[in-house]
């Protein structure tokens, strides 16, 4: 502490404030000028992204602010979408956010897990390599690239094969499979989806069981317990709350995802009756409506849409990340 | 006796049928990658020409043109991206590799990832209710911005991550030599992590250049060249979207064209940076 503590500066601040310069000055990389401004510089670099993610949540929600004022929690529950009349409720793009991403997870889940469980516990390296790399390919093709192929293959396809017999078979029995299949569709947004955020589910899930002990393993397999049993009743209760934190990851990515899914789910702001009509998401009336949005309070409207769209996924980030960090964590310890 | 050879035959058949379960989802994965790859291919490559690559986009519903306009602003605002971006981004990977294990460092990390997880239309938003709001026009700038706030948290976890697999006893061999920290830091453990990083930022920038969300409001696109950065700018992935929902047939045929021309870059450089580079500690 001595070399800081200049007669000066020393009389300056007293006691406590002292201590905790010096302590700055100490962390700071020591007596070394130049040192301390390297150390600097990496922390300002550091601390732009906490400075920069709360100024997202403070602009964004400030520019909000004049749709809660005028709607209040009523925003949440309305139906009502009309620029014209000037009244806005959220409810269609949150049902239909939340209805498009839950099947996309129901869909991508179960693939994506057993992606991951063949890629660390089966296939042998010559395998596993390309099918991880084919997988992470996947995770690289850009978003508006799945929308066009979602277009012009995948919802064409799906309304002749897929929509078409269901409601056939089961439209008049089941609300929620009734027709008319139009094609785009919150199924349609769903599967389209469900392909976009399996490999990323799967690249943290694989991580999550890398990161488990070899022990926890051994000790199955050297209790007679098959590969499946190992996997089942060992590695995988050690790895769980990974594997659920990817699977929110993944349910993170899906409520965000934004251009695939404006080109696929129709765009219609009513609250959806059947999967199998048209919806439409926070994320892709932004998209639609941001750029045309006139007058004050339909800009503010879109802006609250995107405030919510901001928080569920901040928390659902969040709460993921810790999930995943507890495995590391633990399978370090073990 | 028999019954006990029984219940292991059981357990052998469940276990087998459960594995090649896992195998099929992994095949059932990788089918739609090549039915994507496949059809773009097909539809893509009879439409690409070198108008494609040298033209301005044709008038509604005229056949012809171009996107050399969109092409040339997409790497304008990924050069900004980078620009921007990648000091802050890089620096403060190495605050996060260097000071593990504190407290900030741990939440510095986890904002990152939470960061990593906001949606880029929300991006988009921010960008403008912050920078096209005060510029009051539309620019290759605000564009370029959103794209570094993507780039940010990606590129600043990636260089922590191949920081930390530099051996410690490299940086540790440094101050003992009497180096200071920061050389040690700019002339010993970077450079040892230089091909990790590298791979990180490029694979990054491929991700960026194919993002249409965050650009929407930014820089909004524009159908004639612009090289001005405080002006309108046309980018790919925008030109893309604008000829997929509209309702022209050449277009059509352009946008398969566009997402030829994209996918081939992003997966060239996933490609690459996968298999030419790799950091010398990384397991292989």
């Amino acid at each position: 502490m001595a070399p800081y503590a200049s007669p000066d500066r020393a009389a300056a601040p007293p006691g406590v404030a002292r201590r905790a310069l010096a302590r700055l000055a100490r962390a700071l990389g020591g007596g070394n000028v130049a040192d301390r401004g390297y150390a600097l510089v990496v922390l300002a670099a550091a601390l732009v992204l906490p400075v920069l993610f709360g100024f997202i949540i403070v602009r964004v929600g400030a520019a909000a602010w004049p749709a809660v004022r005028a709607f209040g929690a009523g925003f949440l529950t309305s139906t009502a979408w009309d620029p014209v009349a000037g009244r806005f409720g959220a409810l269609p793009f949150v049902v239909g956010t939340l209805a498009s991403s839950l099947l996309a997870l129901a869909v991508a889940f179960p693939l994506a897990l057993g992606l991951s469980i063949f890629l660390t516990e089966l296939a042998p390296r010559w395998l596993a390599v390309p099918v991880a790399f084919a997988t992470d390919l996947l995770a690289a093709i850009p978003s508006v690239v799945y929308g066009l192929w979602g277009i012009f293959v995948l919802v064409p396809w799906l309304r002749v094969h897929v929509e078409q017999p269901v409601v056939a078979r089961f439209g008049d029995a089941v609300p929620l499979l009734a027709g008319p299949a139009y094609g785009v569709s919150i199924f349609a947004a769903g599967v389209l989806l469900a392909l976009m955020i399996v490999p990323f589910i799967a690249a943290v899930s694989r991580e999550v069981l890398t990161a488990v002990p070899r022990t926890q393993r051994e000790a199955a397999l050297a209790l007679g317990a098959t590969r499946w049993e190992t996997t089942w009743k060992s590695v995988l209760p050690f790895a769980l709350p990974g594997i659920v934190g990817a699977a929110i990851l993944g349910l993170g990515r899906a409520l965000g995802e934004t251009m695939a899914v404006t080109m696929v789910i129709g765009n219609r702001p009513e609250v959806p009756r059947s999967i199998f009509h048209p919806g439409y998401t926070l994320a892709s009336v932004l998209a639609n409506e941001f750029a045309e949005a006139s007058g004050d309070l339909y800009l503010a409207s879109l802006m609250a849409i995107g405030f919510i769209l901001l928080g569920v996924t901040v928390v659902v980030n969040a709460l993921a990340r810790l999930l995943v960090w507890y495995v590391a964590r633990r399978g370090r310890a073990a | 006796m028999s019954a006990d050879a029984a219940r292991a035959t059981r357990r052998r058949i469940l276990s087998a049928t459960m594995l090649a379960l896992t195998g099929v989802a992994a095949v059932a994965t990788i089918i739609p990658l090549l039915l994507i790859l496949s059809h773009l291919l097909r539809m893509g490559i009879g439409a690409l020409d070198l108008a494609f690559f040298t033209h301005l986009p044709a008038p509604p519903g005229e056949v012809g043109g171009g996107v050399a306009n969109a092409i040339v602003g997409s790497a304008i605002m990924v050069g900004l991206a980078a620009l921007i971006g990648l000091p802050t981004a890089i620096g403060a990977g190495l605050f996060l590799a260097e000071r593990d294990g504190s407290r900030l460092a741990t939440a510095v990390r986890f904002v990152a990832d939470v960061m990593n997880g906001i949606p880029s239309i929300v991006v988009g938003i921010f960008v403008w209710a912050w920078i096209v709001v005060a510029m009051q026009r539309f620019s290759a700038l605000a564009g370029g911005v959103a794209l570094a706030i993507m780039l940010l948290p990606m590129v600043a976890r990636t260089t922590e991550e191949m920081v930390r697999l530099v051996p410690r006893e490299l940086g540790e061999g440094g101050i003992a030599l009497g180096l200071t920290r920061w050389r040690t830091t700019l002339g010993i453990v970077l450079p040892a992590a230089r091909s990790g990083i590298l791979t990180g930022v490029l694979v990054s920038l491929a991700r960026i250049a194919g993002e249409t969300a965050p650009l929407l409001f930014t820089a909004l696109g524009n159908n004639f060249w612009q090289l001005r950065v405080d002006r309108p700018t046309a980018a790919l992935p925008l030109q893309i979207f604008q000829y997929a929902i509209s309702p022209y047939e050449d277009w059509h045929r352009q946008a398969w064209a566009g997402a030829l021309v994209l996918i081939a870059i992003v997966l060239a450089v996933s490609i690459a940076a996968r298999l030419l580079i790799r950091s010398p500690f990384q397991e292989r």
